[in-house]
């Protein structure tokens, strides 16, 4: 073992993992040397998380070996991950939120002792903290702190429990642009001065080329190459991620003449998701024609707004009108008003995991016949007829019919969502972080699905969690903070850090 | 060329279709074997218990079958106590297509069954027929109500709904005691309370040329009934959605407050028919013999049918020749009678416990076939 306090440096050689039949890492090799700020990047499924997670010890590899300092070391469990100063920041927070920060710290230690003197315990913590680059309020309650402190205490109790090695899961997908700069600036100060050694995992590239110094990239369980980040450009990381893939391009925007407001939104109010806050959107209007993005740190109030228009939530006043004419998120009222709604999370928000294939592509469709008149008995010929051409429209991948929507991919999954709401005439679609855990193909087929519907006339609401999205996508952005839109912006001369400080609560 | 082209399309394609017929077959397969193999090990463990008091299982078993299905006599006897379960298994299964475990089946059918009894004086003297279908009708009212008011409560105010419902059916047994000893008393009925016996034209009689009442026609019928509701209508499609996924059944706007109302109130409908059945067919009155534990029975038909109304038939049969041989059983062996009730219950936890092991049989599952590892 290395001395204790300085950075090591950890390698894993030939690492194979091995689930059944399927293999999720194939003779992996990556090293990452002292004091390195090591980025690994891969889309979803190619093996990141299953690398880290044998390198941490939750997982037991079927073969390879971890190195430390250049000594093989055997890792079985989290703890003896621990003991030789590994550990990871996950990417949601771990933190207790009703505890302050100086709980969260000590009660986290192995070794807390069963009555704590808390006089010791926090000189102890302010020697601790003297030695540190950054600062946070440690006497607060958690749930008071921003995102961006949340994530620093994370990293913080990290260094507190003497980790020499940390992996950070995407350590941003939280924060806002300034925040994320912030808090990577510290972790790499952290890194130069030969404390830390980290291995972060992310799909921003522009985060790797700003902060990391050496890259890995995986695909489909192996290594596809990587290096100092001197040698690379985002094309070579680019082409190692997704390999040969056709993607998807974007269709050019059409310009919309003025168009008439399809969704109009006054004076609406709800409670929050604790009943503690509100969700206040005093006037918000989508046109024909036009993506109207919703920007907001996750958990301020974008779900319950969209709850609202999904008709999951009821609202305490306010109103909604499609093409003029009241909303209340009926069955009929959407297909008379030709609304489409697609939530977050096809899985949980838009299919029955356990139905069909073929059902679930039917959900919009079942109760009526070609003519629009409804119907009391089901065709089940129409019913798969119907999948079969939505299932080739739109490219999902599945074994038949008839299994069950659950086996498929993630990707999948959300085609066949995207088939069944957006085949017709849409005038209101509303989308919540439609790409969210898929890989680039189908991140892009989807953008352009979306965009399709746009200039084909649909009013588009378009709520995500990744700014790049929107300002790749919307026409105009608006930001909303603490359940209010706060700020609006056309997002062709959109700064994305105005608009994140607007994200923030900061202006 | 052109022909080459479409070879090479048509191969995958019927391979795909190949696959997908295999899939179909294996899990049908899965959905009939791990019941089955949960049914066998029920009788195992109870095996081992049989055992363990010293008597033997093979005995039991042969005496079970002779006083289940063995005679033409044990038949009728099995299937005249198969009818209430078929209703009382439908009240556990249409719930739970849209995600509901009601566990007060018992309630609906002595409620049900009360209110049977309290229409009939106001029909007294009317068309035989038309008493009978009053006497329905009012059954269904109640026992539709009593769950219904389960759904509304889980819809509106989020209360559990299987809480409640057993609840209720404490309600209802209390209120049927209640209504029997007191208000709704026959005067000469003195060792057990019961409501004015029904007149003889007015009870459901024996399908001709057996001694078997109708209830088992009407609980058969209703079974297929509730299958073509869930599985060909729209409604049964929207509950299913529902049962699958709340939240997506709230997206595409469909009423779930109404489907979750409906249904419950539908299931405890035809408990309550259930009940009313065995008023006009085999007491003769209302009495405390209504809460003769079938709507807990008809919680093991369901979980054992898999919630699968066609299936519920066979289950019912099943388990209707089970408690037929539970007299037989008590006088041969010396065994007390609720040796039966520990045999439901061991198979109630082994068919629960079956229910993790979906999916997990590489047999079941053709894509897994070929690869090893």
């Amino acid at each position: 073992m290395a001395d204790r306090g300085g950075a090591i440096e950890v390698e894993a050689v030939g690492m194979t993992l091995r689930f059944g039949a399927f293999t999720a890492l194939d003779d992996v090799s990556i090293r990452i040397r002292a004091g390195a700020f090591h980025a690994l990047l891969g889309e979803n499924g190619a093996g990141k998380s299953c690398l880290v997670k044998c390198m941490l010890g939750f997982y037991r590899a079927t073969d390879g070996q971890i190195a430390i300092n250049g000594r093989e070391t055997p890792i079985d469990s989290p703890r003896d991950a621990a003991a030789h100063g590994l550990g990871m920041v996950y990417q949601h927070f771990t933190l207790v939120p009703s505890l302050t920060g100086a709980e969260n710290i000590v009660i986290s230690r192995a070794d807390a002792p069963q009555i704590i003197d808390w006089r010791k315990e926090r000189t102890a913590l302010t020697r601790f903290m003297e030695t540190m680059p950054f600062h946070i309020p440690l006497d607060v309650p958690v749930s008071t702190l921003a995102a961006g402190q949340k994530q620093k205490l994370e990293i913080l109790k990290q260094l507190y429990l003497g980790r020499r090695f940390l992996v950070l899961d995407e350590p941003t997908s939280v924060l806002t642009p300034d925040e994320a700069d912030e808090t990577l600036g510290h972790v790499r100060a952290l890194t130069e001065s030969g404390a830390l050694t980290v291995l972060m995992i992310s799909h921003k590239f522009n985060e790797v080329f700003a902060f990391a110094d050496e890259a890995t990239v995986l695909r489909r369980g192996k290594r596809m190459g990587g290096g100092p980040i001197g040698s690379l450009n985002r094309d070579m990381l680019a082409a190692m991620m997704i390999g040969d893939q056709k993607i998807a391009n974007l269709d050019a925007r059409r310009l919309a003449s003025e168009a008439p407001d399809v969704l109009d939104i006054t004076g609406l109010r709800a409670p929050d998701e604790s009943g503690l806050k509100t969700i206040a959107v005093d006037a918000l209007r989508v046109k024909a024609g036009e993506i109207l993005g919703v920007a907001g740190v996750s958990g301020n109030g974008q779900k319950e707004f969209l709850e609202i228009l999904a008709g999951q939530r009821r609202h305490d006043c306010g109103a909604i009108h499609v093409h003029g004419a009241p909303y209340c998120a009926t069955r009929a009222e959407m297909r008379k008003l030709k609304v489409r709604i697609i939530q977050e999370e096809p899985l949980r928000n838009a299919c029955a995991p356990r139905m069909s294939v073929a059902e679930n592509l039917a959900f919009r469709t079942f109760d009526i016949d070609e003519s629009g008149r409804t119907r009391v008995l089901l065709d089940g010929k129409a019913i798969r007829c119907g999948a079969q051409r939505l299932i080739e429209q739109f490219g999902v991948k599945t074994a038949s019919l008839d299994t069950p929507i659950a086996a498929l991919s993630g990707g999948n999954v959300q085609r066949a969502v995207l088939a069944r709401e957006l085949t017709g005439e849409v005038d209101l679609l509303v989308v919540a972080n439609p790409c969210f855990g898929l890989d680039f193909a189908a991140i892009a087929d989807i953008r352009a699905r979306i965009m399709k519907a746009r200039n084909a006339g649909a009013a588009v609401l378009l709520v995500s969690e990744d700014l790049d999205e929107l300002l790749e996508l919307s026409d105009r952005i608006v930001v909303m903070s603490e359940g209010a839109i706060v700020y609006e912006t056309n997002a062709s001369c959109a700064d994305p850090h105005e608009i994140g400080r607007h994200m923030a609560g900061h202006y | 060329m052109i022909q080459v082209a479409n070879e090479a399309a048509a191969a995958p394609a019927a391979r795909r279709d190949g696959r997908a017929l295999r899939a179909g077959i294996a899990q049908r397969a899965e959905g009939l074997a791990i019941p089955l193999a949960a049914l066998l090990v029920g009788l195992l463990l109870f095996s081992a218990f049989i055992r363990a008091l010293g008597k033997s299982p093979t005995q039991l078993f042969e005496l079970m079958w002779r006083g289940g299905f063995g005679t033409w006599f044990s038949i009728q006897n099995t299937l005249s106590r198969a009818a209430p379960l078929l209703l009382a298994g439908l009240c556990v299964a249409l719930p739970a297509r849209l995600g509901l475990v009601i566990i007060g089946g018992e309630g609906a059918i002595v409620i049900g069954g009360v209110a049977a009894a309290a229409a009939w004086p106001a029909f007294a003297g009317a068309p035989p027929a038309l008493v009978v279908v009053a006497m329905a009708i009012a059954s269904m009212i109640a026992g539709g109500a009593w769950i219904g008011a389960v759904g509304a409560l889980r819809h509106f105010r989020a209360v559990n709904e299987t809480i409640a419902s057993l609840l209720m059916s404490y309600i209802a047994i209390a209120l049927m005691n209640h209504l029997v000893e007191g208000p709704l008393r026959d005067p000469t009925s003195l060792n057990k309370p019961s409501t004015l016996p029904l007149p003889d034209i007015d009870r459901i009689g024996a399908i001709p040329g057996l001694d078997l009442h109708w209830g088992l026609v009407v609980g058969i019928v209703a079974c297929i009934l509730a299958w073509l509701l869930i599985e060909k209508t729209r409604w049964g499609f929207a509950a299913r959605i529902a049962g699958g996924n709340m939240r997506a059944a709230q997206i595409q706007g469909l009423p779930v407050g109404a489907l979750i109302v409906g249904f419950c109130a539908l299931a405890g409908a035809l408990a309550g028919l259930g009940g009313m059945i065995e008023v006009a067919a085999v007491q003769g009155a209302a009495n405390a013999s209504l809460a003769a534990g079938y709507g807990y029975t008809g919680i093991l038909v369901a979980f054992l049918a898999r919630q699968n109304p066609l299936a519920i038939v066979p289950v019912a049969i099943l388990l209707g020749g089970v408690g037929a041989s539970g007299g037989l059983i008590q006088r041969r062996m010396d065994l007390p009678d609720a040796t039966v009730l520990v045999l439901q219950g061991m198979i109630f936890i082994v068919i629960l416990l079956s229910d993790t092991f979906y999916g997990r049989f590489r047999l079941f599952n053709p894509e897994r076939w070929r690869r090893n590892g």
